[in-house]
């Protein structure tokens, strides 16, 4: 470290003290929320979808009524971070075990958070089952395009031409097939009651997808079904980028093939 | 008095589970087992509010199940022979975040589709681990139809006390065929606290959490000494097994559900003959009775071994018996059920090779 980036940061320091005084603050801590450090790498938006589900809960003042479920995948450890009662399931088993959960506990709220390997590939068959049955839970959907966990594979969501460790040398859908819209997939089934594709690159959208993921937890409180929020979101790991350059992938390459917005949303309301 | 009625065993299997105060059931058809999730579909919508859900598949069954136990509810799925394969990652995490379920495997003739005719194929599956990693069910096999009924409730018992799966292992014929079967009365829900479970971070107490993730080797290793241990605990203090004519046994048929019931038509035959044959069926195929057979073993002329498979528990026998005795096998597969005649026959030719009787 050069001496100038340290007076830098020790001048920072010092204006962060300065700053930081109780009047100041316009953002607490998520209650919801552990008070430890996230595993993710940095920009990664795992981080930022856990913080706005347990936002959520916290201002539904539902923590003690909360049940989740994680998936295999990065997010294996949501229940490290979200200081609600949680189970980890097996890969792509989430939603089998949220219907488990909320069958025997129906005045709970449950849900699932899964990645696009763990509910698109090994997990299609629960997903599409789980929203056919309409079971009245919450499914949050992280679409970044690869596996991340296992170190950024192809997986059904990547897209055409894109670059992965399992298709170096671009998604070609003869041999690989095509990219999924699972959403799009499910959406039309009579079980799902709400289905929304957000995500979680600017404030602006973070803004949407709490608001998707509060309409889903109220829904649920009035038995009205299943309700699937999709987050599209990055990899910058695997996809071997900065977070900004990540950031930009998603607007330019993501959002033009999964398109942001409400897929479905309830008669009632429309 | 106890309800006396004539029934199937897999309908006995499933009355006796709502009277076990079980909270869910999970399940997907498969032969010869499908008239438990028929049952359950019929008779408990008339009198109770327990779950019964069919699922789209074995896979989705178990997990239903690993989510209901999370929640601290008494939960259960049945399937046969292929549908527990697709159980056994399930059934793994579920031993890992030892969580009390009970899943019932009608066994059926196998490998791969097979047939759907009796058969005891499945019992490494079952005993071994079945899934992946270093874990054990416990394993109940029924003989009866009475046993169908009562190993549930026992099974649930099993279960709560160690926090563990358990398995019934029964075959096509205990669960098709019928008999007269005592029920016992209905059980309360929810009689076993379960502080652990999932039910709502209470504002008194941390977060449960319901996992098999323990990254770190030695905290892993930590996990598995403690289930070893728990295993230790089953094995010393749950073994069942029934014998026959042991007192003065000559030599010794082992044997368990479907194989011992025939087994115990060999003995007469046997006894008839002036030849002093007993049987011991182990009833917990995990934790196996070795003790039993040890010490019977050190008196024994011989000791045949019979199953519907080409030979699995014989191995367990084997260990029990650690050389004290000659130990063989007589065994029927694919869904073939041998005669008491057979059976004698070939205890005949084992040991008793042509001696004049
Ligand atoms: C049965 C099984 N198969 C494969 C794996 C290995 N595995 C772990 S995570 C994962 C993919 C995760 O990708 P995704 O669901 O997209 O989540 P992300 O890590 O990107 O958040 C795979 C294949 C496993 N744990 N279990
Ligand atoms: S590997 Fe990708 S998905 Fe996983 S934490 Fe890192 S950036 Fe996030």
């Amino acid at each position: 470290m050069s001496e100038n980036t340290q007076l830098e940061i020790e001048e920072q320091n010092f204006l962060e003290e300065d700053i930081c005084v109780k009047e100041n603050l316009v953002f607490d801590r998520t209650q919801a929320l552990t008070d430890v450090e996230m595993h993710y790498c940095p920009g990664c938006g795992h981080g930022v979808a856990h913080r706005i589900i347990m936002e959520v809960v916290d201002e539904m003042g539902i923590q003690d009524k909360t049940i989740g479920v994680a998936p295999v995948g990065c997010s294996v450890f949501a229940y490290n971070y979200m200081n609600i009662d949680m189970q980890e399931a097996a890969h792509g088993r989430a939603s089998a075990v949220a219907t488990g959960i909320k069958r025997v506990l129906p005045d709970k709220f449950v849900f699932s958070y899964q990645g696009d390997g763990d509910l698109a590939a090994i997990g299609t068959g629960e997903t599409v089952h789980t929203v056919n049955r309409g079971e009245n839970i919450l499914i949050v959907f992280i679409n970044n395009a690869v596996y991340g966990m296992t170190s950024g594979q192809m997986a059904p969501t990547t897209l055409e031409g894109m670059v992965t460790t399992t298709s170096p040398y671009g998604r070609d859908p003869k041999i690989m097939g095509y990219p999924l819209k699972i959403a799009d997939l499910i959406a039309p089934l009579p079980g799902a009651y709400y289905v929304t594709r957000q995500a979680v690159n600017n404030a602006g959208n973070v803004r949407k997808a709490k608001k998707a993921i509060q309409k889903s937890f109220e829904y649920q409180k009035l038995n009205k079904g299943l309700c699937f929020v999709e987050i599209v979101s990055n990899c910058p790991s695997n996809w071997k980028m900065t977070p900004v350059e990540s950031n930009k992938f998603v607007e330019e390459k993501l959002f033009p093939f999964y398109p942001l917005g409400d897929i479905k949303v309830p008669k009632e309301i429309k | 008095m106890p309800e006396v009625r004539l029934m199937k065993g897999n309908e006995a299997l499933a009355e006796a589970a709502i009277r076990a105060g079980c909270d869910a059931y999970f399940g997907y058809p498969i032969t010869p087992q499908s008239e438990v999730l028929e049952y359950l579909s019929r008779e408990v919508p008339k009198k109770s509010n327990m779950v019964v859900l069919q699922a789209e598949s074995e896979i989705a069954s178990i997990n239903m199940i690993y989510g209901a136990a999370g929640a601290g509810k008494r939960a259960m799925t049945t399937s046969s022979s292929p549908g527990i394969s697709l159980m056994q990652e399930g059934l793994s995490y579920i031993a890992s975040a030892e969580l009390p379920c009970l899943v019932v495997n009608v066994n059926r003739g196998g490998p791969g589709l097979g047939t759907i005719q009796p058969a005891q194929g499945d019992y490494f599956q079952a005993t071994k681990g079945g899934g992946h990693g270093d874990y054990k069910l416990i394993v109940l096999a029924p003989s009866s139809v009475q046993e169908m009924a009562d190993h549930v409730r026992l099974g649930f018992e099993f279960a709560d006390k160690y926090r563990n799966p358990v398995m019934i292992l029964s075959d096509g014929a205990i669960g098709q065929m019928m008999e007269k079967v005592e029920l016992f009365d209905q059980l309360p829900r929810d009689m076993v606290k379960k502080p652990w479970a999932t039910t709502g971070k209470a504002k008194n107490r941390e977060r449960n959490i319901i996992t098999s993730l323990h990254i770190d080797p030695y905290d892993m290793e930590k996990i598995n000494l403690r289930l070893q241990e728990k295993y230790k605990q089953i094995m010393e203090n749950e073994v069942r097994y029934q014998s026959f004519q042991i007192d003065d046994v000559e030599y010794l048929l082992v044997a368990y559900g479907l194989s011992a019931r025939i087994c115990q038509k060999v003995v007469e035959i046997g006894r008839e003959k002036g030849i002093k044959l007993g049987l011991i069926r182990p009833i917990t195929l995990f934790p196996f009775p070795w003790n039993i057979i040890r010490s019977v073993s050190e008196r024994v002329k011989g000791i045949l071994d019979v199953e519907l498979n080409s030979g699995q528990m014989v191995e367990d026998v084997r260990l029990a018996v650690e050389g004290r005795a000659q130990v063989k096998f007589y065994g029927r597969m694919g869904g073939v059920i041998p005669s008491p005649e057979e059976i004698f026959e070939n205890f005949e030719k084992e040991f008793l090779k042509g001696e004049a009787l």
